[in-house]
């Protein structure tokens, strides 16, 4: 039995180093210090579920063949394709994504990965008006305001409260985890006396059967010294029930509300009594809550970049903070969801200098979001073959796109079956990064982090920057003969 | 009782889909955890839907049926939420107001009961929208 610590979790952008793995017999048998994800992870190698051998499509059904007749048909189908897409490389590590760069180039096709249906309009508004942001070692020592819009940590990235915000201890803040459990105790006091009353041993005052959305008075404690905690989302979240503040925004009204905290920085008077089902007074106090605190950030999520608007709600966030740091310190950041989907952006931003949607049909990089961005190039039916890494759009794109993806031969390369392994023309199976092969992965905060190899991939079984490299030495080959038949 | 409700069909992250995703897609959690809907208690009621009873969710992209769960953390009239997924995203706007990115959050949708339709697995969802 070895005990592995410091191991890198490859699930969320949270990119947590704090996991402390129990190896025995080249076994995961305990993960502890994870969250349920980073759990179910660390033990998804052995499931059943994994590919086991390279899978190709003949006559209708997925068959086993070799890594080398697989290899050989991709850079077929990869060398005479005339706009192939490849798609995906978030849940992979940076060496793999700088081979994927290589290849595209090489084919001449569409280098784009998951950013463009999650963070893209953030990407797109940090382009226009920059971002004023901080690593989250910062925020842990010195954030005593923290607001999360439009995202559920909770839910997304579990231990993000925990290790980076509220629930931290930091050296110049502490945490407010004790303070949490209080709540928790009071209110769970409180279920106990609804539950007595019900029984009819306390005297019943019927609840209301439905709820009906209410927008409270902001509390006291927001003026307090120490860390606060406010989420601002059409739904109670999870999250939400832990803030110290929640204020329920009505559905695609952020840039609205927004607009109307911005006007109340600078000073100016609203003339309404409400905005996006806000009352102007209790903004007023969320906006002395901000305004008087030491250091204060944000954090946002699906919440602004896919509802309407889209990268004009992350504008208007920006700016909010820049016209905050007139006042007081503030940063803002957004949750990225892949544990490396920001190495993705970074990779290929050094490489062709554009984050996401790379277009190199002309043999040049060229980057113009809408027109070289895959779901878009799907839905005008340009491509002619696609290369699927580490990501699953049979699942995540909307249908429309996935019709034309499955149009045109699919090669995917994935540890496990998913959608589009399913719908998938060829299939490899890989070593599953940062549990059975090392690399380097970039957190939400743009520090890159080394991931560990603890177990061995199962026999066989080889990386995806392997495959990736195999491929592009096979187009070249094909590429060369071509020429030399031409001369 | 009504019919037929207008709603926002809002799709995200639950941490049930999150665990599953980890797991392995072909797994019975990632089915149980992507192919449901949480509803406002109040347009269950309007509905006669009741917890745990299949809806029909239908967009102008498509229909799909869906479990149908109360949502547990306050109210939400006239929202539905569906985790990421083949399910969600079998019916959600492909429209990317060309910057790339799809609106997952926002499609308007109009939910109905179906107790008596299924709920198809990935494999035949798959099937039955691109044929294989």
């Amino acid at each position: 039995m070895s005990i592995v610590n410091a191991v890198t979790c490859p699930v969320c952008g949270c990119l947590c180093d704090d996991i402390e793995l129990t190896i025995e017999n080249g076994e995961v048998v305990k993960v502890k210090n994870g969250c349920a994800m980073c759990e179910s992870k660390f033990f998804s190698y052995k499931n059943e579920h994994r590919t086991k051998t390279p899978l190709m499509r003949k006559d209708g059904k997925l068959v086993p063949v070799s890594y080398e007749e697989a290899i050989r048909k991709s850079a077929e189908i990869l060398a005479n394709a005339n706009y192939p897409i490849l798609y995906g490389w978030s849940s992979t590590d940076c060496e793999a994504q700088r081979v994927g760069i290589e290849l595209t180039e090489e084919v001449g096709g569409v280098y784009d990965n998951t950013a463009v249906v999650c963070h893209g309009p953030s990407i797109l508004s940090i382009q226009e008006v920059g971002i004023p942001t901080c690593t989250l070692g910062q925020i842990r020592h010195r954030a005593d305001l923290v607001i999360y819009w439009g995202c559920d940590p909770w839910s997304a990235h579990p231990r993000h409260l925990e290790r980076y915000t509220t629930f931290t201890e930091g050296r110049f803040e502490g945490s407010e985890w004790k303070a949490y459990i209080n709540k928790v105790k009071a209110s769970a006091g409180k279920k106990k006396l609804l539950s007595l009353e019900r029984k009819g041993v306390l005297k019943h005052k019927p609840e209301p059967m439905v709820q009906t959305v209410t927008v409270n008075k902001p509390p006291e404690t927001l003026g307090k010294k120490g860390r606060k905690l406010i989420v601002i989302d059409v739904r109670k979240t999870m999250t939400g029930e832990m803030a110290d503040y929640f204020i329920q925004v009505k559905p695609g009204k952020d840039y609205e509300l927004m607009l109307a905290i911005r006007a109340l920085v600078k000073d100016q008077d609203l003339d309404v009594d409400q905005v996006a089902g806000v009352p102007v007074e209790y903004l007023e106090e969320l906006v002395d809550a901000m305004v008087s605190c030491e250091f204060g950030v944000i954090f946002f999520g699906m919440g602004l970049t896919q509802s309407a608007g889209k990268f004009r709600n992350v504008d208007v966030a920006i700016s909010l903070i820049r016209d905050l740091n007139m006042r007081t310190k503030f940063a803002i950041l957004p949750m990225r969801g892949h544990f490396n989907v920001t190495g993705a952006n970074t990779v290929a931003t050094w490489q062709s200098g554009y984050p996401y949607a790379v277009d190199f049909s002309l043999g040049y990089p060229r980057y113009n979001p809408g027109e070289t961005s895959v779901v878009d190039i799907l839905l005008r039916k340009e491509s002619d073959a696609a290369l699927v890494v580490a990501s699953d759009p049979g699942s995540n794109f909307p249908r429309k796109a996935v019709e034309h993806l499955v149009k045109n031969p699919l090669i995917v390369i994935d540890p496990h079956m998913n959608a589009t392994a399913l719908l998938g023309d060829i299939v490899f199976p890989t070593a599953i990064v940062g549990i059975e092969k090392a690399g380097t992965a970039y957190r939400m905060d743009h520090v890159p982090l080394p991931l560990k190899k603890v177990v061995e991939p199962p026999e066989g079984i080889l990386s995806d920057e392997e495959i990736l490299r195999r491929i592009l030495e096979e187009v070249r080959l094909i590429k060369t003969q071509k020429m030399q038949e031409a001369a | 009782m009504q019919q037929k409700l207008r709603v926002t069909l809002l799709t995200g992250r639950t941490i049930e889909q999150g665990v599953a995703k980890e797991a392995g897609k072909g797994t019975k959690e990632y089915f149980e955890s992507t192919s449901m809907c949480y509803m406002d208690a109040g347009d269950m009621k309007k509905l006669g839907v009741k917890n745990n009873t299949n809806i029909l969710v239908s967009t102008p992209n498509g229909s799909v049926v869906l479990r149908a769960v109360k949502y547990p953390r306050g109210a939400m009239p006239g929202l539905i939420y569906i985790p990421y997924g083949p399910w969600a995203n079998s019916i959600c706007s492909s429209e990317t107001t060309s910057i790339g990115t799809p609106s997952f959050k926002g499609t308007p949708a109009e939910v109905e009961p179906a107790p008596d339709k299924p709920v198809l697995s990935m494999e035949e969802l798959l099937r039955s929208e691109f044929g294989r």
